[in-house]
């Protein structure tokens, strides 16, 4: 593989590339879903390719191929030179990606349990033993559950003389009781919702969430869903779950932090962003107590690695420290047009795609409440937990979330069921009414395995640290 | 470049003689596809892919097992066949599983277009360079991207299916942005049919209508909802409510319900997958024929669509909607269609005396999957209507909408139609006029 990097290197160069670089990727997954009593999904996935990405007078070019053979590496890096060439008839300023990166290294994944050594028969009997557990629940018409990991190698190369090998591993696992009666259906996740939970684990990952011995609570709350109240409507105050607040990060801090989205160069798909670069370090984006980081070197989060697809080292960046917004996820270019360095958020889905700005873990840092205390503390208002819909304007502003399940509060303890619930907000204003942040104690990073973003479309795995915090004067019960 | 008929079927050929399961099936996807990206009105990203998947059913008994490769030399596609079968070994019965479906015959369709798939880097920067200028030209900015591909598909099983399509593809859109913004896209089979300037000037004529936008209070408004904005509720009813597996969960809103008036006398759905009117495809992911699908019919539900195992469920033939192996969604109508009326833009126009016209949406998802509740926000034109004209801009509003309500309460459909990438297929639409739209918030700009 060495040989194709260097040979496709050589020739991006000989054909005019003032840079280039080839990434080599291999991966390997294997998914299992159990559906009732059957495995209506088992499937084992292998991929191998390469991607050439230079930059020829300025412009951009990429091209990929599934081909590893010294030939296919001329032609994929001289169709790559052709088409930063084509790039250029359309104008505009030329690429600068600011001082070489040049590192020679490797990173691997740390875990403990290789998930691909795992029996398959003992995954499949988790699985059953857990959908089992949760089609005793009356009212229970669905259950599922799923298990998937993934191990991808890279090999970097660049002209400016990087050379990185990368083996990443990923474990996730996820379990859903549907309940249905006439007119109304409810649904329970765990750990969390739209598929799984994943980190850059082994199986210990799996064991740690002890599926099976959830599925009977999972499956009596989406049952209980069914007959509760439906939420209220009006202004009051929230306590979000971590992995809802996972997914509030994610949208409306992560999203709208990533440097290429504010330049403008997303605008046509995933949007732009309302922190334009006149708000960098004199922008108020929430209360005092909110900090928020990008980190790409905590044990076992989704985001983390050692190398983004650039070559640049995973980084912590402060993005919001004591409510006032200071930093950017960045790329080379991106971080030159600002006179930064890059900060390694550039990653791509796979060969055959170029590395956009992308989530590391994005974390709502612990603060020192206990949850027991939060809710004790709370006169009125409702606690929320785990994402059931979510949608955000492209400037990332008006937001409206759901979540599965939700508990009225009243006098600082957690009372009825309620369902359907949903809050709505605008960013700034919603995160400068946050008031209180859980300890580290209830910090977990959610993976969150399905963030789209790019044209063509890439689906990247990016982490959410974050604890349960709660939240004044929010907009909830948003449904006719 | 891309491999053709023949090499594909020896590739199936070849896979099927090395599988010893009971029952075996080989899905094979080749494409060179590329894509041009350009935003602030120059092209910043610019990109190209060659590559081949294959995916293996094994079958052994009632146990089933899917493996994929990209690689392609005999051991790798040896290897794939085996992890198959091993995977289908440590299966569990599926009582449900019948078989893998037998040959019919499947219609050849002349979907591949040369000059499509014989499109370079430097043609597509032409029609993108066009779309720059006329937006420097206007005062705006463009944002866009520009696709074209080459596309073959081939499944065979060990029943006999051997099926073949190849087909290309050209789709654009762009963004014009300025104080306000606007929004056109295209999608043909045929690359040389884009007209990059006509594509600019519908855009740029939405984001200059759209400068300086007014607040307008949420709340209850009739709607103008342009075919661009139409195909979101196409896709939502596809996704939740017309495949087999929700309607047999009880989740879909059409579950224990056909015959039943589901949404206004007005609307009609259907999904057909050989019409000329759509992207054709000839066949499904388990080669069985598309067969047409009457979904609703004059606002009474009449069916869903189905593959083989979810219609051997119920002892009914697959419609010719089975996804690729593997996935867990069940079958998925692809190529839909809702029955256009006799009405001009300008009636629905010229018929509302207060409402909205809205050009498009954006970052739609459902609140309430069986209701078919769904929110998300307008985006790249949003007006004011009064007394039969557009009064003003308005600035983006979010809406928390029931779309089977909303169907129930069409006033007038477009007699133009549309033809829309969706999140699953395409879809053809037209334009709708729609009482009483529910707005639940508004954005800043």
């Amino acid at each position: 593989m060495r040989d194709l990097v260097a040979r496709a290197l050589d020739t991006a160069t000989q054909q005019g590339a003032a840079y280039a670089d080839v990434r080599v990727v291999e991966t390997r997954a294997e998914s299992i879903t159990v559906r009732g009593p059957h495995v209506e999904g088992l499937t084992a996935d292998e991929s191998l390719g390469f991607g050439v990405r230079v930059i020829v007078d300025g412009y951009w070019g990429f091209a990929g191929s599934n081909r590893m053979t010294a030939a296919e590496a001329d032609r994929t890096a001289a169709q790559a030179v052709a088409i930063a060439r084509a790039s250029a008839r359309a104008g505009g300023p030329r690429a600068a990606i600011g001082t070489p990166e040049v590192h020679n290294d490797s990173y691997r994944t740390p875990f403990r349990i290789d998930p691909f050594a795992v029996s398959l028969d003992d995954k499949i009997a988790l699985l059953l033993r857990t959908n089992e557990a949760m089609m005793r629940v009356r009212g229970v018409v669905v259950a599922e559950s799923n298990v998937y990991y993934q191990r991808e190698k890279k090999l970097f190369g660049s002209s400016e003389g990087s050379l990185i090998e990368q083996e990443l591993l990923e474990t996730g696992c996820g379990i859903e009781a549907t309940a249905v009666d006439e007119g109304d259906v409810q649904q329970r996740s765990y750990p969390n919702s739209v598929g799984r939970h994943q980190g850059t684990e082994g199986w210990e990952f799996v064991e740690r969430y002890d599926l099976a011995g959830s599925a009977q609570r999972v499956a009596e709350e989406a049952a209980a869903l069914l007959a509760a109240k439906p939420c209220p409507a009006g202004v009051t105050t929230i306590i979000l779950d971590g992995s809802q607040l996972g997914l509030q990060v994610h949208e409306s801090c992560g999203h709208a932090t990533e440097l290429d989205r504010v330049l403008g160069t997303e605008a046509a798909y995933a949007g732009t962003s309302f922190l334009t670069t006149d708000k960098l370090g004199v922008f108020r984006y929430g209360s005092p107590v909110v900090n928020l980081t990008a980190d790409a070197t905590i044990p076992g989060g989704l985001g983390t690695f050692g190398y983004d697809d650039e070559g640049v080292p995973a980084q912590r960046t402060p993005l919001v420290t004591d409510g006032l917004f200071v930093g950017y996820l960045t790329s080379r270019e991106t971080a030159a047009a600002i006179g930064q360095q890059s900060n390694g958020a550039m990653r791509a889905s796979g060969w055959n795609r170029i590395p956009l700005i992308r989530m590391t873990n994005v974390n709502l840092e612990p603060s020192d409440w206990t949850l027991e205390a939060l809710i004790a503390d709370t006169e009125d208002g409702i606690y929320m937990e785990t994402n059931r819909s979510w949608s955000i304007d492209q400037r990332r502003l008006n937001f409206q979330f759901g979540t599965e399940l939700a508990r009225e509060i009243k006098n600082g303890k957690l009372g009825d069921l309620v369902k359907n619930a949903t809050y709505t907000g605008i960013t700034p204003q919603f995160w400068g009414s946050c008031d209180a942040v859980c300890n580290r104690d209830h910090w977990v990073v959610w993976g969150t395995p399905n963030c789209g973003k790019g044209q063509p479309e890439q689906v990247a795995h990016t982490g959410h640290g974050t604890s349960p915090a709660r939240f004044r004067n929010v907009q909830v019960g948003v449904m006719k | 470049m891309l491999p053709d008929e023949t090499e594909l079927k020896n590739i199936s050929d070849r896979m099927l003689s090395m599988s010893r399961a009971d029952q075996t099936e080989v899905l094979l996807f080749a494409t060179r596809s590329a894509l041009t990206r350009f935003a602030n009105s120059y092209i910043h990203q610019n990109v190209e892919e060659t590559g081949v998947e294959v995916s293996v059913r094994a079958v052994i008994g009632k146990k089933i097992g899917v493996a994929g490769t990209n690689m392609l030399s005999d051991e790798p596609l040896r290897a794939v066949v085996e992890r198959a079968s091993m995977l289908a070994a440590h299966q569990k019965e599926n009582e449900d599983f019948r078989s893998l479906p037998g040959p019919e015959p499947v219609q050849r369709i002349d979907a591949w277009v040369e000059r499509t798939a014989s499109f370079s880097p430097d043609d597509r920067a032409e029609v993108v360079a066009a779309i720059c200028d006329a937006a420097r030209n206007a005062g705006v900015t463009a944002a866009g991207a520009f696709r074209t591909s080459d596309n073959a598909v081939a499944v065979a099983n060990s029943l006999g299916i051997f099926a073949y399509h190849r087909e290309t593809h050209a789709d654009i859109n762009t963004t014009m942005m300025a104080d306000g913004s606007g929004y056109a896209d295209r999608l043909s089979p045929d690359a040389g049919e884009i007209d990059g300037k006509a594509l600019a000037a519908e855009a740029i004529d939405k984001c200059l209508r759209s400068a300086e936008p007014i607040s307008l209070e949420p709340g209850e408004y009739d709607v103008i909802l342009e075919d661009y904005a139409t195909s979101d509720i196409l896709d939502y009813l596809a996704y939740l409510g017309f495949g087999a597996q929700p309607y047999q969960e009880q989740r879909s809103f059409m579950s224990g319900r056909l015959g039943e008036r589901v949404v206004g006398e007005n609307v009609s759905i259907w999904d057909d997958g050989l019409s000329p009117e759509t992207v054709p495809m000839p066949f499904d992911f388990e080669g069985v024929p598309k067969r047409r699908v009457e979904l609703i019919t004059d606002g009474v539900a009449k069916g869903v669509v189905y593959d083989s195992y979810y219609g051997g469920k119920e002892g009914k033939p697959s419609t010719g909607h089975a996804l690729p192996a593997g996935l867990t969604y069940g079958p998925m109508p692809s190529n839909l269609f809702l029955k256009a009326g006799e009405a001009t833009i300008d009636d629905m126009l010229a018929s509302t005396e207060r409402g909205i016209w809205v050009s498009r949406f954006w970052y739609t998802r459902p609140v309430h999957p069986l209701k078919l509740i769904v929110t998300g926000m307008t985006r790249d034109g949003t007006f004011l209507i009064e007394k039969g004209r557009i009064t003003a801009p308005i600035k983006n509003l979010r809406f928390t909408q029931g779309y089977l309500d909303a169907l129930s309460r069409v006033e007038m459909i477009g007699r133009e139609t549309r033809l829309r990438q969706g999140m699953i297929g395409v879809s053809r639409v037209p334009a709708l006029k729609v009482q009483g739209w529910t707005f639940s918030g508004a954005t800043e700009f």
